[in-house]
């Protein structure tokens, strides 16, 4: 495990670290804005919907009023945060074991300790919590404190991505207590130790922020934080023109109209952010080798990333995006239609007079569904369908709400997304393991490839990086050899910033991107421009 | 207009009782229809609650959660529990938004019930002047012009209308805030900056509430200035504003009342629309959040609530009718 190489490195000399290079050089000085730099206000396009960690609030990190044992860095890299170092993995990868950082308090003044860790991790887990991402922790079999100052996970199975999870935010054991954990008013008025405290939530209109002057990790230069939530993407655009916000997430046709703005940076994050199509197994079409690969080959990825995503964001191979330290090099798949009809006309998939062909009676036609109201997806959807048509697989695209859609995910394609950054194992187990095919979201092809179930175990109880690497990149040429999802596109997120303030980076961001995404993900380490 | 009669306060008090009393078996039934509807819809309100997080949460934690929320007991059941809950006053606590369905309304209904009545206010009060005007001459060029903007206007989304008027007056003229209900940088809420930025909101909602009145008060002032009493007072020699305001509006405006009462659920229907698009913390977010993640103790108490709105828009109009024509009384 990689905790030995890491130790203690001071949560703010990170910051400093991070390159400049990340934001699209725009290189006009700031200041025009006015503002001293000591307050921010971003356009979001949404509004969590508690701001309890035990019910789900913040558990990739980034969650401003609270901490994790753990956070990451600029480089997705682990860092210590409420815990004073990385943590020591024994047992074989089975136990987990935090030393606590000291003299920490929560806003309220009350000291941390490990009680509140337990208590956090033991809440969500309880059957009573409605927290719908405790299945992110079912790898704990128990958690308990040793002192004040040190806190144990003793794990079910070895799982060496499980310290990735422990970024999950860390709520007072005395706030949170003594009310109903699912509509209690911690929900809404947290209490936490991290850099900002929360001084209103206007549900639907914004959530507003001051500095937390006793911050561990040292007092924010922005002392004035506000979230805005603004649903729809022409008025966020608008109210960022108008000098209302300092940034916002936009889509890339909105972001273009600020490329002549000499005020606003435009920041592109990397993301694992993907968008495939699922291949049912059970499928007679979808479930042939021959028309998985052909599919697999005859897709124009680029072509979509040019004309769908603006060019913000990548061909996408897997879930793994291709810059990714976990990528299996060598895995990229050109878009060749030559090649895509001669392995159908091999396995015998003959075109008909209409040019779709067929084997043995049956047609090479399927259905996709685009979950209904989301533009970008079903823009891949009807692009996929023209593509599959040049190699003479019909593709009927069709529209509906996942409740119409899950029923029917056994047989019929979804175009589907998704993506965590954080490990390999959060993806690809979930969307390939054959004993999660068809569970809940998981797996929605029903993918089944018993050399892929076994590299995805070697990959999440190895210890080893490399034993890791190696595991995982026997998973990506396994679903390269067998593409039992179409994989088309990872998708950029877009962020206009007021140039007010030095070196702001990006994180990678994960598909689901709450309120810790985005420039504003370190946003207690800015420096003002002067 | 001048020497008007007392008002007759006790059969108005005895007709808004009655309704009242006839009120309670209206709002049962209503709740238990929305219940038995939420239940009958395909959504999930396992998978609502999940929300985007609930893409990666397994069979076993879902099945938790439908049984955490209650969501596989029969709705009928679910429904007495909360009627009579309801009763002793107990609204329940809304899963969906984590918090008692009081607080949640609370919080929300004043900014809510602000816009709505700035708006249908401003609605009436121009809709009932433009009317006036253009049905004075009908047929006339203000009279064509306001009828044709009407239609047109009739026909435009709310929510197409707030985007144009953020792009006008937020962007190209600066002159008003885009959103909110304070500037987004300011913590306070105070009196100025709430009615700045209530302007267009209020103003796009009264839009597009704006043309039924207008073309209603058009139509009726219209049709009684050619009826007899005002070609008598005409022969009288009263005043053509005496003639206009005092026998036309009375009588013309008799249809609108009517209108003022049928008007409240598209008010409530545009006001939601128009909350989102200006990020105004009013119920409109709840209202979408419970009837898609099939909350039933929100989703009920805000059925309550719009009924009861528009029972009391019906009593309203009801009793301003009463008042404009005494031949009506208030025996309904």
């Amino acid at each position: 495990m990689t905790a030995r190489s890491i130790r203690g490195v001071a949560a703010t000399a990170t910051a400093a670290v991070l390159v400049a290079g990340a934001a699209t050089a725009c290189s006009a000085p700031g200041g025009s804005g006015g503002a001293a730099g000591d307050s921010l206000v971003v356009g979001l396009a949404n509004e969590p919907d508690t701001l309890s960690p035990l019910l789900g609030y913040g558990k990739d990190g980034n969650s401003k009023i609270f901490d994790g044992l753990l956070r990451r860095d600029a480089d997705m890299r682990l860092r210590p945060a409420l815990a004073a170092e990385l943590p020591a993995v024994t047992d074989d990868g089975r136990t987990y074991t935090y030393r606590l950082r000291k003299g920490v308090t929560f806003s309220d003044g009350k000291p941390f300790s490990a009680a509140d860790v337990v208590f956090t991790y033991r809440t969500i887990l309880d059957e009573k919590t409605n927290n719908a991402a405790k299945g992110e922790l079912e790898a704990i079999d128990q958690v308990s404190a040793d002192g004040d100052d040190t806190v144990v996970f003793r794990l079910k199975y070895p799982y060496a991505p499980f310290a990735e999870r422990t970024v999950l935010p860390v709520v007072p054991e005395h706030a949170a207590k003594g009310q109903d954990v699912n509509t209690g008013s911690f929900n809404t008025a947290p209490i936490g130790t991290g850099p900002y405290i929360l001084t209103g939530w206007s549900k639907g209109e914004k959530l507003t922020f001051k500095a937390n002057p006793g911050y561990w990790g040292g007092r924010p230069k922005v002392e004035k934080l506000t979230m805005a939530i603004i649903k729809d993407d022409d008025v966020r655009a608008t109210r960022l023109r108008s000098g209302d916000l300092d940034g916002a997430i936009l889509p890339p046709n909105l972001a273009k109209g600020f490329k002549g703005d000499s005020s606003k940076v435009t920041l592109t994050a990397r993301t694992t952010d993907f968008r495939g199509v699922t291949l049912p197994t059970a499928g007679k079409v979808t479930g042939d080798p021959a028309v998985r690969r052909a599919l697999d080959l005859a897709v124009d990825r680029k072509a979509m990333v040019d004309k769908l995503l603006d060019g913000a964001g990548r061909a996408g191979h897997g879930p793994v995006p291709t810059d990714s330290e976990w990528f299996a090099k060598g895995t990229e798949r050109p878009h060749d239609l030559d090649k895509a009809k001669q392995l159908l006309d091999e396995a015998g998939w003959k075109p008909g007079d209409d040019g779709i062909r067929s084997k043995d009676g049956q047609r090479a036609t399927f259905t996709l569904w685009s979950p209904a109201g989301d533009k970008l997806r079903q823009e891949h959807a009807l692009a996929f369908a023209s593509d599959a048509k040049k190699a003479g697989i019909k593709v009927e695209v069709q529209s509906g709400t996942w409740e119409v859609i899950e029923p029917r995910m056994k047989d019929d394609a979804v175009l589907a997304g998704g993506g965590n950054p954080a490990d390999p194992d959060f993806d690809l187990y979930n969307l390939l393991h054959s004993s999660l095919a068809l569970d809940g979201f998981n797996n929605m092809a029903a993918y089944r490839n018993a050399d892929v179930d076994k590299a995805l175990e070697e990959g999440r109880r190895s210890g080893d990086k490399d034993a890791r690497k190696a595991a995982y990149d026997k998973v990506q040429r396994g679903l390269a050899e067998d593409p039992g999802y179409t994989f088309l596109t990872h998708v950029d997120h877009l962020y206009v910033m007021k140039d007010g303030w030095k070196d702001l980076t990006t994180q990678v961001e994960p598909h689901d991107h709450g309120l810790g995404a985005g420039p504003w993900w370190n946003v207690e380490a800015w420096q003002p421009k002067k | 207009m001048t020497a008007r009669t007392t008002v007759p306060w006790g059969p108005m008090a005895r007709m808004a009782g009655r309704r009242l009393l006839a009120a309670v078996p209206v709002l049962a039934v209503v709740t238990f229809g929305v219940f038995a509807v939420a239940a009958a819809s395909p959504f999930d309100p396992a998978k609502a609650y999940a929300g985007s997080s609930g893409l990666g949460a397994g069979q076993e934690v879902l099945a938790q959660l439908r049984e955490n929320l209650g969501a596989d007991r029969p709705f009928t059941a679910r429904w007495w529990d909360w009627l009579t809950a309801a009763l002793h006053g107990d609204l329940g606590r809304s899963a969906s938004l984590r918090q008692p369905v009081a607080q949640a309304i609370a919080e929300r209904i004043g900014w809510s019930a602000l816009l709505c009545g700035v708006a249908f206010a401003l609605a009436v009060i121009l809709g009932t002047a433009l009317g006036v005007l253009a049905g004075r001459r009908r047929g006339g060029r203000f009279d064509r012009a306001v009828t044709s903007l009407s239609y047109v206007l009739e026909a435009a989304p709310p929510f197409w209308l707030g985007l144009l008027a953020i792009w006008f007056f937020a962007l190209r003229l600066g002159a008003l805030p885009a959103g909110g209900l304070t500037d987004t940088g300011s913590d306070t809420i105070t009196a100025g900056q709430v009615a700045s930025h209530l302007v267009l909101p209020a103003a796009v909602l009264a839009v597009t509430q704006l043309p039924w009145f207008v073309l209603y008060v058009r139509q009726g002032v219209g049709d009684a200035l050619t009826e007899d009493p005002v070609r008598g007072a005409r022969a009288r020699g009263l005043r053509e504003r005496t003639v206009l305001l005092g026998h036309a509006l009375r009588s013309g405006l008799l249809p609108v009342l009517t209108l003022v009462g049928s008007r409240v659920p598209e008010l409530i229907t545009g006001a939601l629309l128009v909350e989102t698009v200006f990020s105004w913390p009013g119920i409109a977010s709840a209202t979408v959040e419970a009837a898609t993640s099939v909350d039933f103790p929100l989703l009920a108490a805000l059925t309550v609530l719009a009924t009861a709105a528009v029972l009391a828009g019906n009593l309203l109009s009801d009793l301003l009718y009463g008042l404009a024509d005494p031949r009506v009384g208030f025996d309904g």
